[in-house]
């Protein structure tokens, strides 16, 4: 331990940066405390060892204990001497010193720390404001400039508009001045006409003379004869009766025109009246019942009463038409008044109307509008459907009715030819199969008709020399008797015979009549025939008419 | 629709008689009348010179022909054809020449309008009338043929006369606040005289028959005012056509103005019905060709066919911008005339000079227009019912009706341009006027 020198302070002012006022803590400062304490920077370790080894060395170590014993008694410490006097140490009261001492640096940190944080916000405010402060002079400069500039156009536009207000005023004059000269021309040019129209007059007066005083021969009508008046009448003098009587018909011409217009303005008016007092009925009509809102109406009502009672004078009054001022002037102001109250009335709907648009209180309305809104919907949808179904049917219609193409004709009828052919082919392999079944039926008839024949042969052979035995025996019996069941026999045989004959002859007529003319059609299926069935067709009625004619032949037959 | 052959005419005096059954026409200096419906020459006279113009008496029974330059005045009879009158105005001159209304006094206006002469054809007597006003209608007879007005001019001041038709009589005489009278003319009642200024002005006057005046119309200063004007038939509107291409309605109650018609180049209002006529060439059968080819044939295959197509409105009509340092310049409403049932009115725009207009009276609105491919020359309505025809210097003649418009080329051999149609008083016929010939057309009743 040496001499700790008092040098540190500077050495240690040297590290320091900052410099504060100590202000707050508890365990505070004796009042004859530094105001200034130096800040301690957190030393590091290398600096804490020499700081620490230049306070304290080991020659001065009972000084440096006695210098620590006084300052912390002089802060309030308690004590590091065990005793009052004597070189002790009390262990203890130093640890509890030194905790203290850390406590109150800790604090006196912690204390630092916001005292910086404070000022670096003020400093951080501060520089926000004094940058607000430049924008806002910014601002207030480019203002100023503005107004000066919008200062300088205002006065450029009042001059602008003070020249055009001259210049208005300079056409004006010059207009007037030009109407002015126009009007002192015309003066001048009539004043000018005027003259030479009198020297003309003079002229025309002399030359009047002249040609009156010359007394031209010529001047004169030739005619052959005079013409009878138009009228038929003679000629009259001209007196001052005749005067009168011309001024006399003047006025009655007159009269009569006069009298004309006035009745048409008349009839005008009487017409007139009457549709005002069907208007006046009808906007009365129109207007609500006032007798049952007195209140909205109060204002009206002594009017009302008035109108009222007007209306029945009016109504009386017109009947008998007077047309005097009065009646007039009443007419048109009740006309007038009625107007005003409908149009009061009509505006105070639609205000209603349009509160209700606005407002939509009443809920009955929004709703019932609403509906009706989608109801209308729902219509114009099915309009439209139905409009589509209506246009889809026309279309095939159309189709149907018009007659196509020459093309698609064509093809119809080529599917109905082809259906038709198919059916007709159908049908002509069940005639041909029919018709082969009739000829085997018909051979196996011919063939058993030839049978029976054969063997009806046979047996009329049988029959007949059976006979021939029995009539032999009969005849050597009653030979004497010559019966007569034997022609009949005979006969029966002969027609037999015949018979036989006949049927042999029948059999031979169907193969005749087989052959016979194809005359008869059938029409069963005559409809869809073409040119390429022709030839079945032919052949059909032959397959119908063999088996009519074969059944007809054995119906001869079985006779 | 049948169509007489080309007769000879000059200076388009082509006249029904006011009974209809006779057509007056001139050549050079004759006088040829026919029978209307089978045009057979029923009469011919032969005058001193040439003839510049004819007129029918009221009763048919006369035609007056005047020659300017000669200043005499024919009258020929038709009932007498011996019969001749003939008055010569000698060094005084002929500027104009009329009947009166009861067809027996001729009116000839002297040269330089020194002074307007009465003729009788039943007395000896002359009258005369004064300091007559040069101008276009200075003189009007009522429609009923009672009273006559005229304009005077003396001492710079505009005066109207009017004298009772029977004994000549002066009735009334009264000064008028025009500036210049450019014309005068009575409404079909016989009530109303109306009185219009020059075109420096815009300003009418209705004065009643005994000389008050009822009211005076002024629509606008300074511009060219009224150019032509047109009574309808019940007398209830007066139709004033003006430069600045507006017609404007008068009523006969407040003597207002009740509407205003414009004619803009562009129609755009949907309800208008804008027929334009377009032409069609003629489709030649090649087997039916033969040669030499036939008259017929020759003109059909040159003359080409038109027909009315309905345009789409918005339709953009051509329009012509006069020159503006001349006098009298084409420009605004030049013609105007009433349909007889009151219904229609037709005008034309002198700056849109291939279109007619017509309006639909009943609801003051635009009805029809006919746009055709060459100037309008005259229209006439038909005397007896809404039908309008119209001629612009072609071959073709044009008719409108509400039941629709046809366009019928009139077949004759040769150029026949058509400046000029008069309709037959029956609204039956009609004739076809050009420079050199005219021809009448036969309507059938149920056509257009």
């Amino acid at each position: 331990m040496g001499d700790w020198n008092t040098v540190t302070v500077p050495v240690l002012s040297s590290d320091s940066k900052n410099i504060f006022q100590y202000t707050s803590g508890k365990k505070l400062s004796p009042p004859n405390m530094n105001s200034q304490v130096l800040r301690l920077p957190l030393p590091s370790s290398k600096s804490m060892h020499s700081f620490f080894s230049a306070f304290c060395t080991e020659e001065n170590i009972e000084q440096s204990i006695s210098y620590l014993n006084r300052e912390l008694t002089t802060l309030g410490f308690p004590s590091i001497y065990a005793e009052s006097k004597g070189k002790e140490l009390n262990l203890i009261s130093i640890i509890n010193c030194m905790n203290e001492l850390l406590v109150l640096q800790h604090k006196n940190l912690r204390a630092q720390e916001e005292v910086e944080m404070q000022h670096l916000k003020l400093g951080s405010d501060m520089d926000h404001l004094q940058n607000c402060y430049a924008k806002l002079k910014e601002q207030l400069e480019l203002s100023k400039r503005e107004i000066v500039g919008l200062q300088e156009r205002d006065r450029q536009l009042q001059s602008k508009n003070r020249n055009l207000h001259q210049l208005l005023k300079n056409e004006k004059d010059e207009v007037q001045k030009l109407q002015n000269i126009i009007s002192s021309r015309a003066t001048q040019y009539n004043h000018d006409m005027k003259r030479k129209e009198r020297e003309y007059n003079k002229l025309k007066e002399r030359l009047h003379q002249l040609v009156m005083n010359k007394k031209d021969k010529k001047i004169a009508m030739e005619v052959l004869n005079y013409v009878g008046r138009a009228d038929g009448k003679r000629g009259a003098w001209r007196t001052d009766k005749t005067e009168a009587r011309n001024e006399e018909e003047m006025y009655k011409v007159l009269l009569s025109d006069y009298e004309q217009r006035q009745n048409q303005l008349l009839v005008e008016n009487a017409e007139l009246k009457k549709v005002l007092q069907q208007m006046k009925k009808e906007i009365i009509s129109l207007l609500p019942p006032q007798k049952q809102k007195p209140k909205e109406r109060s204002e009206d009502g002594p009017v009302l009463s008035d109108l009222e009672e007007d209306i029945g004078e009016l109504n009386k009054e017109n009947m008998w038409e007077l047309s005097c001022e009065t009646v007039r002037e009443q007419l048109t102001n009740s006309i007038r008044k009625q107007w005003r109250m409908l149009k009061n009335h009509v505006e105070k709907l639609d205000n209603q109307v349009s509160r209700v648009h606005s407002e939509a209180l009443n809920e009955k309305d929004v709703i019932s509008r609403e509906d009706h809104e989608l109801e209308t919907e729902k219509l114009e949808l099915e309009i439209q459907q139905c409009k589509e179904m209506i246009k889809t049917q026309q279309q095939l219609l159309q189709q149907l009715m018009s007659p196509c193409d020459d093309d698609t004709t064509l093809l119809l009828q080529d599917c109905y030819l082809l259906e038709e052919r198919e059916r007709l082919q159908e049908e002509w392999r069940l005639f041909r199969e029919q018709k082969k079944n009739f000829e085997k039926e018909r051979r196996s008839f011919t063939e058993a008709a030839i049978r029976l024949g054969l063997e009806r042969k046979a047996f009329e052979e049988d029959r007949g020399a059976w006979l021939k035995q029995q009539f032999l025996s009969m005849s050597t019996d009653y030979k004497h008797s010559e019966n007569v069941t034997t022609p009949s026999a005979f006969l029966g045989s002969s027609d037999q015979d015949n018979r036989l004959v006949k049927s042999a002859s029948q059999q031979r007529k169907p193969h005749c009549k087989l052959s016979g003319p194809v005359s008869a059609e059938p029409r069963q299926t005559s409809q869809y025939i073409t040119r390429n069935s022709s030839s079945a067709a032919s052949k059909k009625p032959a397959g119908d008419s063999k088996p009519n004619q074969w059944v007809e032949s054995d119906k001869e037959e079985t006779e | 629709m049948n169509f007489s052959e080309l007769f000879k005419l000059s200076g388009l005096l082509g006249r029904f008689s006011p009974d209809g059954r006779c057509l007056a026409s001139c050549v050079q200096y004759r006088l040829v009348v026919r029978d209307v419906s089978t045009l057979q020459i029923l009469q011919l006279y032969t005058c001193l010179d040439q003839i510049q113009y004819i007129e029918w008496s009221s009763d048919s029974l006369f035609v007056l022909c005047a020659m300017y330059k000669r200043g005499i005045v024919q009258v020929w009879s038709l009932e007498q054809p011996d019969w001749h009158c003939k008055i010569d105005e000698g060094s005084a001159g002929l500027v104009a020449s009329c009947w009166s209304p009861d067809g027996r006094h001729i009116l000839n206006t002297t040269e330089f309008h020194l002074r307007i002469t009465v003729w009788s054809l039943c007395t000896k007597s002359v009258s005369y009338i004064k300091y007559p006003k040069a101008c276009q209608q200075g003189i009007a007879f009522t429609k009923d043929g009672r009273y006559m007005a005229v304009a005077e001019r003396r001492d710079c001041k505009d005066f109207i006369s009017i004298f009772v038709c029977s004994d000549w009589q002066l009735l009334r005489h009264f000064d008028t606040e025009t500036q210049d009278l450019f014309g005068i003319e009575w409404a079909p009642n016989s009530c109303v005289l109306a009185v219009w200024d020059t075109c420096l002005e815009y300003k009418i006057l209705l004065y009643s028959l005994d000389g008050r005046l009822l009211s005076t119309y002024r629509a606008y200063e300074w511009s060219l005012g009224i150019k032509s004007i047109a009574w309808s038939p019940s007398s209830q509107f007066l139709a004033i056509g003006s430069y600045d291409e507006k017609v404007r309605i008068l009523n006969h109650v407040t003597w207002k103005k009740v509407t205003e018609f414009e004619h803009p180049a562009t129609i755009a209002n949907t309800k208008t019905i804008v027929y334009k006529e377009v032409e069609k060439s003629p489709s030649v059968e090649t087997e039916r060709l033969s040669f030499p080819p036939t008259r017929a044939l020759a003109s059909s295959l040159f003359s080409t066919q038109s027909k009315y197509d309905i345009s789409q409105v918005p339709v953009s009509l051509q329009y012509i911008k006069p020159v503006a340092d001349r006098a009298n310049p084409k420009m605004g409403i030049g013609m105007l005339a009433f349909s007889p049932d009151n219904c229609f009115l037709a005008t034309k725009n002198d700056n849109i000079p291939n279109a007619v207009w017509i309006w639909d009276i009943q609801k003051l609105k635009l009805f029809v227009v006919l746009e055709q491919l060459c100037a309008i020359q005259s229209f006439q309505w038909d005397p007896r019912q809404p039908r309008l025809a119209v001629c612009t210097g072609n071959s073709k003649v044009y008719l409108w009706s509400p039941a629709g418009c046809v366009s019928v080329q009139v077949p004759v051999e040769g150029d026949f341009q058509i400046v000029s149609l008069s309709w037959h008083s029956s609204g039956d016929s009609m004739a076809l006027l050009s420079k050199d010939s005219f021809c009448v057309c036969y309507l059938e009743r149920e056509e257009v």
